[in-house]
């Protein structure tokens, strides 16, 4: 049955079954060719010259500022997302059902659609203090959603033992719950930590320089490859102290049991008279994340004089974007599928390395691993070159966290000794794959896909540089038309990246809602 | 149940492979599609959006040539360029400002244009290489808000705003292509001595935004009074609704200022070209007679450079702007970047 005591780790080690192996080193090296093209650069310019690009004040000021982001960030999605999903499924809390729907929301709308809406409203958000607000509202669902599944299929049978030898209600969530809710927190966390780091569009219009926003200025004044591709080596250490970070405080808890028994329906906490605190501080959630982007974005099509609909090219872009969008998710699902299940099955360091290297570039700037495709390509696949193809394999390589954070998680979930049992029963590694794991899986892999699909829709950098010629998507439409003023005719865009996205974000929630029966 | 499981999951996954093929198969059909016969140009475009439509559409009109566009900003393209080397699929490529041009032109990957191409423009607004050409022009204004400045406190030099009066008082867009040409400029036209000191004042009193956009939308919003920019921003808002700029106005600086440095948008064709020919055609027309009277006539806003086209007479008249004589060749060399990291601005 579920424990949280360490599983004997004797027993795994089990050769890497070769095959697999195969396919997760390929996955792997293709994540990783922009972190070849950063370490070629910064080898090649040679220690003086690093030294004099990155021991200057305004690398201390930039450093200052990603750190301070990504920490207090991680930290405010981290007790925001909790919060609400334990305010959501495991108390009294009114109108559970709209509260479900409105705080995955947020992953509807896109992070520099927000931080326009908010400048838009008030000229105070620019800052620290804005851009902590600003990315919290739009990234604190990545943490939600996958505490909000767990705590609805945790068995509240623990609670009660807790409560029963003597813990008050604190003692228990931090002593019994928070353990159980630590791998899907922290995977949470560590996408939200990268996401911080590669973050342009919403913190450009927030006066708040950081690594990536200095890195794109560099490419904006000149050909400056050494220079910018030198600051991305800096982010790729950020990178590299989250993750090991996350593996260190994520344990070797085994969270899978053989059987999901027959849990007893959870009863509520009593909210009581804190009922009208609790629903002031959701409302407020939602007031902040959704009400004042959807708020201005109302407004850009009322005021705009620009304001059209032109129905053909809206109705064109908006399925290029959903074509992409779908190529995108089905490609990176399946190419995070030999890594997620080889760093699950066999434990190792080899595994373990193969799985962490994939999260690499989800840390660098758009522009830097564009440009690595486009170096690539044109020296050494030129057929490829400005295809679909190229700009499908940007997005895996970009959105890969996404896909291996959910496979994952869901794959832990699945005792592996459901796997013995069909091998033992005489079915081949690949059936035991095809009818056991990946029925199992399903649903981290819907979710998966979700994630990849929203985060598509609203990438512009790899799409401009990328995609086939002549190709628009709403978020390359909206680009354009709002940085030539022309609000109105940006604001349909928007709305449809939003309406496009509202499909995958429900679904999410969906997901976390039939847990309940696994 | 498994049994039932296995049967939803295969019929999820029929499902979005069939929904992937069917929108990989729609996307390729949509790329492929704007083909006239003959050969299609692909222009790599940093102008702003709206006027390479109305250039395209009109000198698809008059010639029947196709251009298929890619977009993107001035050092985007350039930087991808020169990455793509000879295979890059650009025939033409259009700029916001010079220093973009100047760099190609630089790294020899730009074709001699025609010379009836260059004589269409006066040679000011050309490369001394003549391997661009100008095909509109924009000047640089301060924009402020006068609830929160008098007209008579506003610097009469630019050199001015690294004065400690200045101090959290003035907007600059530093990151941007934009500024970078306009500080060339005073270093050209006050020399490095009086400009060294002026960016170290001015990084000290600047407010820095990402672009001229949000600078004119901070001090219409009354949070900075005043800022640099370029003058067309300010006229499209008042065109499109004035949202961003009805509490705010323009002031230039005239009399050969460095601060009245006027940009110039340029148009080059790539040496690794296929279709040279068409390509020096689409060149020629932007800077001609026809695409110069299409900039006066959108509401683009931009400056005319072309020889005998009057410029959209919403703006204030180019006679009267009065720019320094900048040799727009020498501008945004490595050593205006070296500067500006010298200071911390970037």
């Amino acid at each position: 049955m579920t424990s949280t005591a360490p599983r004997p780790v004797a027993t795994l080690r089990r050769p890497y079954p070769p095959v697999r192996l195969a396919a997760a080193v390929a996955v792997a090296a293709l994540t990783l060719v922009p972190l070849g093209y950063v370490l070629i650069f910064v080898v090649a310019e040679g220690p003086s010259q690093a030294a004099d690009l990155l021991l200057r004040p305004r690398v201390g000021e930039l450093l200052r500022n990603t750190t301070a982001l990504t920490v207090t960030g991680c930290l405010a999605c981290a007790v925001l997302g909790t919060g609400a999903a334990w305010l959501v499924e495991r108390t009294t809390l009114p109108g559970r059902r709209v509260w479900t729907a409105l705080m995955a929301a947020p992953l509807a709308v896109p992070a520099f659609v927000n931080s326009y809406g908010w400048v838009s409203v008030t000229a105070s958000v620019q800052g620290f203090g804005g851009a902590v607000l600003i990315t919290t509202m739009s990234y604190y669902p990545l943490v939600y959603l996958p505490v909000a599944a767990v705590l609805r299929g945790m068995d509240p049978a623990f609670e009660d033992l807790s409560r029963a030898l003597g813990n008050g209600p604190w003692r228990t969530f931090f002593r019994v719950v928070l353990p159980q809710l630590r791998p899907a927190l922290l995977g949470g966390v560590l996408l939200v930590g990268l996401h911080l780091l590669a973050e342009y569009g919403a913190l450009q219009a927030l006066r708040f320089p950081t690594f990536t926003t200095a890195i794109f200025d560099l490419f904006e004044s000149t050909f400056n490859g050494p220079a910018s591709t030198m600051l991305s080596g800096v982010l790729v250490l950020g990178c590299l102290l989250l993750l090991v970070g996350e593996l260190r405080l994520a344990g070797r808890a085994r969270v899978a049991r053989v059987g999901g028994g027959v849990a007893r329906a959870a009863v509520p906490h009593r909210l009581g008279a804190r009922t009208p605190l609790a629903l002031l501080g959701m409302a407020a959630l939602a007031v902040l994340a959704l009400g004042v982007p959807l708020g201005s974005l109302g407004r850009w099509l009322v005021v705009g004089s620009s304001t059209e609909f032109p129905i053909g090219l809206l109705a064109t872009t908006t399925a290029t974007t959903i074509g992409l969008g779908v190529a995108g998710a089905a490609a990176t699902c399946l190419l995070a599928l030999p890594v997620a299940w080889l760093s699950i099955r066999h434990p190792g360091l080899v595994s373990r390395l193969l799985e962490r290297s994939t999260y690499i570039a989800g840390s660098l700037p758009g522009i830097v691993v564009a440009l690595a495709l486009v170096t690539l390509s044109v020296g050494y696949l030129p057929t490829i070159y400005q295809t679909a193809t190229l700009l499908v394999a940007a997005y895996v390589i970009l959105f890969m966290p996404r896909a291996m954070v959910s496979l994952r998680a869901a794959l832990a979930q699945v005792p592996p000794e459901l796997d013995d049992s069909a091998r033992a029963l005489g079915a081949r590694p690949a059936a035991v794959l095809w009818r056991v794991t990946l029925p199992l899986v399903a649903r981290g892999l819907g979710a998966g896909a979700a994630l990849v699909f929203l985060a598509v829709v609203t990438e512009l950098t790899a799409t401009l540089l990328l995609a086939p010629i002549g190709t628009a998507t709403l978020a390359t439409e909206f680009w354009s038309n709002s940085s030539s003023l022309a609000y109105g005719a940006a604001a349909p865009y928007a709305l449809l990246m939003i309406i496009v996205s509202a499909p995958a974000a429900w679904l999410l929630t969906r997901q976390s809602r039939r847990e309940v029966v696994a | 149940m498994w049994r039932s499981r296995q049967g939803v999951l295969r019929s999820g996954i029929a499902r979005v492979v069939t929904a992937t093929v069917a929108a990989t198969a729609l996307t390729a059909s949509l790329a492929a599609c704007g083909g006239a016969s003959g050969p299609t140009l692909t222009l790599y475009n940093a102008q702003h959006q709206d006027l390479a439509q109305a250039w395209i559409d009109g000198f698809a009109k008059e010639t029947g040539i196709a251009v298929e566009v890619r977009r993107g900003g001035d050092f985007e393209l350039a930087n991808q360029i020169l990455a793509e080397g000879d295979a890059s699929p650009a025939d033409v490529f259009i700029t916001e400002n010079s220093p973009a041009l100047s760099l190609l032109s630089s790294e020899g990957v730009l074709a001699p244009l025609d010379q009836a191409t260059l004589a269409q423009v006066p040679a000011r607004f050309n490369s001394g290489a003549g391997d661009w050409v100008g095909i509109a022009a924009r000047s640089t204004v301060v924009i402020y808000n006068p609830s929160l400045i008098a007209p008579d406190q506003l610097p009469k030099s630019i050199i001015e705003l690294s004065g400690p009066q200045w101090k959290d008082r003035i907007g600059i867009a530093s990151g941007g292509a934009d500024f970078q040409a306009i500080a060339s400029a005073v270093y050209t036209v006050n020399g490095d001595a009086v400009a060294e000191q002026w960016l170290t004042g001015l990084a000290q009193n600047a407010k820095v935004y990402q672009n001229n956009i949000a600078i004119m939308k901070a001090v219409n919003a009354g949070e900075v009074p005043a800022g640099v920019i370029y003058h067309y921003y300010w006229y499209k808002d008042r065109a499109e609704s004035g949202q961003d700029s009805s509490n705010t106005e323009l002031e230039y600086f005239d009399k050969k200022d460095a601060g009245a440095f006027v940009s110039v948008s340029g148009a080059g064709v790539l040496k690794s070209s296929q279709h040279a020919a068409e390509a020096q055609r689409f060149v020629a027309y932007m800077s001609g007679v026809a695409g110069q009277q299409i900039l006066a006539d959108t509401d683009a806003l931009e400056y005319t450079v072309g020889d005998g086209v009057p410029q959209n007479p919403a703006l204030r008249p180019f006679s009267e702007l009065d720019p320094p004589d900048v040799d727009l060749n020498t501008l945004n060399g490595p050593k205006i970047i070296s500067e500006m990291q010298r200071v911390g601005l970037l």
